[in-house]
């Protein structure tokens, strides 16, 4: 679909609004589509009306509908990327798909004439995540009135500029695919009724990932990020599986496109309620109130069906807080994958490779509801995708089975645990005895180098510093003294009072952009700007699995928003209560951030399992061992 | 700041007592083979000194006193090699010695040839056998002098680029040997060639009418400046003394020989000189694989105040001398010490910090000119990992 194409004509600079405000009409010059025409088009600028001013463009699995809905969702790449050299609107994701070689084969998706077109999408920019609910179970009538009436509440004016440059841009290309997209359009129709008939969000979302890995594919990779940046789709990220299957980034569902939210609420598996008094800045990211979503999930438990009782177990664990920490949700999300795997069986008339894929992805999709996906996490599922479209096709079912779990296990074995130990090894030599190190929140990997540093008998003290409302420290303060390590315990306010005594800085990741850019735990940024005025070294310990080759400039068009309750609330002070009655307030909306990104020029050196190396170096180490982990 | 905490301090009363109780350093023949024969000043510095003939009083003392143990020393190191090398009394360290001793050739690279020559002289029968053996030579020249980095990192780029070839999976073991060699021969003359092609690659940087300032003497910068001059670029150069080697005096004087005229300042005048000055250019003793060099002590306060006025900063260095290491701060590399003559006797209670080498940060330096290309800081960690990894 040329419909996301970008042309290479420049659209007059637009005024960036923001805030809500009516698209401007806007004659799209291409032929969207023949098939279904035009409504599309004519109601790119519905606007005007209640819903989001800006229009989200239309996921990618759209595609088929693409023709018809051009005009405005896709933001076309030069165009855009020139006049606005200053502008933020190139959102969550500018980044550029083309740009970042994508290690899978985006080509070997069967319907894929888009993914070239895909491909060569750079910015991101809105695309409407909501692809899967958008699209799924939707006939193609219905996508195009979505599609019109994308309301996407956008977060900030410059959506709206961007969906027209998409729309206008979009015009022309699109005239050759209409017909593949006329064929596309009626495969979905017809995929659309019979998932009606299933009438279970489930089966739908599976037939729904199969049209959205289409729309997914263009999706830059960034969007992937299958990490933290918590707006994930809903159910409809079912489909994320076949996107991941190209290595693409899931579409993110913009989740301030109320139409598409509700659809994807109808899909879910976990009903959630949207929180409310939401910050307007942070609108891309799904945020829900925390306290129904047990219950709800647990009553689930027996209708189930397509979900494993192991990856439920997990992601039920996710949903509570019960595992956090990038390696060990990585490690049990992979546990529960392989306790799937053993148990499966393939169906009838069907092989096992897309099968598998396809169960995946339901597994994928249902984890990401109950918590948005880290990087760590998105990497360990591209992998597993990886090695189980390359199982040759002549293997018995057992003996693939047999070969995944392996790989699993592998893959566990040496990127997460022996590449701590070597983390640790290297780390250790930075120590000197009289050291006053300083660490933030709670990480593995910084936990692993204090106790072994301790056990090899230095000297030295530790400072952690803690934050609210998570308050990881603690935990990680326990284990210190309890092996006898002498810490301080301070909150995050105090660290410019300590760091004149610190003589090194430790930290975790999350991970660790192709920038140099650390994303950890939100807080890591102020430790580490601090420490760089006290030019103390700051070190980051992270393992090479978790570096992505995405590239993020601020900690906004990421990130993962948590329970905006905790920050009214402090556990065991029950007379701190000046913000209760904060949700019928209309001018208070707390927000919970989870994460946040480090420049990394605040950041001295990164230990991984390959040394070693200044953060300069990190694309290096994904261009060079980007290929090889993921081919194992 | 973090000696100015209660625990520093309490570390060092600690640490002068543990000095006071230390019995003096070993005599120059109480360990057995390769044992520095003056333990407690860095060889690479002697090594230096012997060619500079700057000869400090200290020195001296102890060299004389050391004279005695050096011919102990040789035998024995000819003993135990011999020992290894399976009954041939080929001894890696001597052959070094031979080759260092020529003041033109940089350790480096007379270890590199030594090395090769292990390679041409083994009698080992598999490549299990040669790549032992090899590592063993290596490892005997590394402690010859353990403080000096461009030796160590010399050694270790040879051993991986030279079994970092297919050859190795043949079964031939005479096919892989030879090419094991082809490949060490290849590494020895572009390692002798480096000077040359990064004296070529700096012309373009020195132009006319410029005012270098040079610091401590880097047989590389030299070769830069001579090729300058060869090619009748008009400039000038600043020189620092390079207290306590001298070694600016050694610089002005080859460069007196070259008629480019040449201005002495002590070290401190570096600041007020540094407005006349367009380009800063060193040598390096090592490169870290963070884009920073470790060069004689003062490079990095020239970088300091180069930066602080907006000058150019180049080194000049060949690729063998890439080391892994990842210095934070400038304490955290191994020390490398030599004896300081201030001209008069100085109390004993009174402390000097002997230490000959300091750590300058990638962000003061702009470009390296190595054999490579001229390259930014940030490309060594890349060559590094494309070479180690």
């Amino acid at each position: 679909m040329e419909s996301r194409r970008v042309p290479r004509t420049v659209s007059d600079p637009k005024v960036r609004q923001v805030g809500f405000f009516a698209p401007p009409d806007r004659s799209l010059s291409g032929p969207p589509d023949p098939t279904s025409s035009s409504p599309p088009l004519s109601n790119i600028s519905p606007s005007g009306n209640s819903l989001s001013p800006v229009m989200i463009p239309p996921p990618r699995h759209l595609s088929t509908d693409l023709p018809r809905h051009l005009p405005h969702p896709q933001p076309p790449l030069s165009p855009l990327r020139a006049p606005r050299a200053n502008d933020t609107s190139i959102p969550v994701g500018s980044y550029n798909p083309s740009e970042f070689s994508t290690p899978s084969g985006i080509a070997d998706f069967s319907e894929d004439q888009l993914s070239p077109r895909w491909g060569r999408k750079s910015s991101s920019g809105k695309f409407a995540t909501s692809l899967p609910s958008g699209g799924f179970g939707m006939a193609a009538a219905k996508k195009i009135s979505d599609a019109n009436s994308k309301p996407g509440v956008a977060d900030g004016g410059a959506d709206t500029e961007v969906q027209k440059e998409k729309a206008t841009a979009a015009g022309k290309p699109l005239k050759e695919k209409t017909t593949k997209a006329e064929r596309r359009a009626m495969q979905e129709a017809q995929r659309a009724a019979k998932a009606a008939t299933k009438g279970e969000g489930n089966k739908t979302a599976l037939v729904n990932s199969a049209n959205a890995v289409k729309s997914v594919k263009p999706a830059p990779q960034k969007k992937d990020n299958s990490s933290v940046a918590a707006s994930e789709r809903k159910s409809g990220d079912r489909q994320t599986d076949k996107d991941r299957k190209k290595d693409v980034p899931h579409p993110r569902m913009q989740f301030d496109d109320e139409n598409r939210v509700e659809k994807a609420k109808k899909r879910s598996v976990v009903k959630q309620a949207e929180a409310r008094n939401r910050v307007e800045l942070f609108r891309h990211l799904p945020q829900y109130e925390h306290g129904a979503r047990l219950t709800d999930l647990e009553s689930k438990f027996f209708q189930l069906g397509p979900v494993h009782p192991a990856v439920y177990k997990v992601g039920f664990r996710y949903l509570t807080g019960d595992i956090s920490g990038g390696n060990a949700r990585c490690i049990a999300m992979l546990q529960a994958f392989q306790e799937s795997i053993k148990d499966y069986s393939t169906p009838p008339e069907k092989t096992l490779i897309r099968d598998l894929t396809s169960k995946i992805n339901c597994y994928v999709s249902f984890l990401i509801e109950c918590r948005p996906l880290s990087i760590s996490m998105g990497n360990a599922i591209r992998f597993l995708k990886r090695r189980i479209t390359s199982l040759p096709l002549n293997l018995s079912e057992s003996e693939a089975i047999t070969s995944l779990v392996s790989d699993i296990d592998r893959f566990i074995n040496e990127k997460i645990i022996l590449a701590d130990n070597v983390i640790v090894k290297h780390a250790v030599t930075k120590i000197r005895d009289g050291d006053v190190l300083l660490t933030y929140a709670s990480s593995s990997a910084v936990e692993m180098l204090l106790l072994h540093a301790h056990e090899l008998g230095k000297r030295f003290r530790v400072v952690i510093v803690d934050s609210r409302p998570k308050l990881e420290g603690k935990m990680l303060l326990r284990r210190l003294v309890g092996k006898g390590i002498s810490c301080t315990y301070t909150h995050i306010n105090a660290v410019s009072y300590v760091m004149h005594e610190v003589t090194r800085v430790f930290l975790g990741a999350s991970s660790v952009l192709a920038n140099g850019t650390v994303y950890s735990r939100v807080g890591t940024a102020c430790v580490a700007m601090v420490a760089h005025q006290f030019r103390v070294p700051v070190l980051i310990c992270c393992e090479a699995y978790k570096f992505h080759e995405r590239v993020q400039l601020d900690s906004i068009c990421c990130n993962e928003l948590g329970d905006a309750e905790m920050v009214s609330r402090v556990t065991g002070r029950e007379d701190i209560n000046s913000l209760d009655g904060w949700t019928s307030s209309e001018n208070l909306q707390p927000l919970n951030l989870l994460y946040d990104a480090t420049p990394s020029d605040y950041v001295s050196m990164i230990i991984t399992d390959y040394g070693m190396i200044p953060p300069t170096s990190v694309p290096v180490i994904v261009r060079e061992y980007g290929r090889e982990y993921l081919l194992i | 700041m973090w000696y100015r905490s209660a625990s520093f301090i309490l570390d060092k009363q600690e640490q002068q007592r543990k000095d006071a109780a230390e019995s003096r350093p070993l005599s120059p023949v109480s360990t057995a083979m390769t044992e520095n024969p003056i333990a407690n000043v860095s060889m690479y510095y002697q090594t230096r000194a012997a060619h500079h003939g700057v000869v400090t009083s200290d020195w001296l003392a102890q060299a004389q006193a050391a004279v005695a143990g050096n011919a102990d020393d040789a035998a024995v190191e000819k003993n135990t090699s011999g020992g290894e090398g399976k009954g041939n009394k080929f001894s890696v360290v001597d052959e070094f010695n031979n080759w260092r001793k020529q003041p033109e050739l940089a350790e480096a690279v007379a270890a590199i040839r030594a090395l090769a020559s292990v390679i041409r002289s083994s009698q080992a029968k598999t490549m299990m056998e040669l790549e032992i053996e090899l590592k063993k030579a290596s490892d005997s020249l590394k402690s010859w002098d353990t403080t000096s980095i461009s030796l160590t990192a010399g050694c270790d780029i040879f051993m991986r680029y030279v079994t970092r070839t297919s050859a190795l999976d043949r079964e031939d073991f005479g096919s892989a040997k030879s090419r094991l060699l082809e490949r060490a021969e290849k590494f020895e003359e572009i390692s002798y060639k480096a000077r040359r092609i990064i004296a070529m690659l700096s012309q373009d940087f020195i132009f006319d009418g410029c005012t270098i300032l040079v610091h401590g003497f880097s047989r590389v910068v030299l070769e830069a400046l001579r090729t300058a001059a060869e090619n009748k670029k008009l400039f000038r150069v600043l020189c620092t003394e390079g207290r306590p080697d001298r070694s600016g005096l050694r610089v002005s004087n080859e460069l007196a020989k070259l008629d480019v005229p040449v201005k002495l300042l002590i070290d401190s005048a570096v600041a007020y000189s540094m407005d006349e000055v367009d380009m800063v250019l060193v040598g390096a003793d090592g490169v870290v694989e963070s884009g920073g060099i470790i060069n004689m002590m003062g490079t990095y306060q020239i970088a300091l105040v180069a930066k602080a006025m907006n000058k150019p900063m180049y080194v000049a260095a060949e690729s063998y001398k890439f080391a892994r290491l990842y210095p934070l701060d400038q304490k955290d590399m191994a020390p490398a010490l030599r004896p300081i003559d201030f001209g008069v006797p100085i109390p004993s209670k009174v402390e000097v910090e002997r230490s000959a080498r300091d750590y300058t940060p990638p962000q003061y330096l702009t470009l390296l000119f190595t054999d490579l290309g001229v390259l930014t800081p940030s490309v060594v960690s890349d060559e590094l990992i494309q070479l180690y990894l």
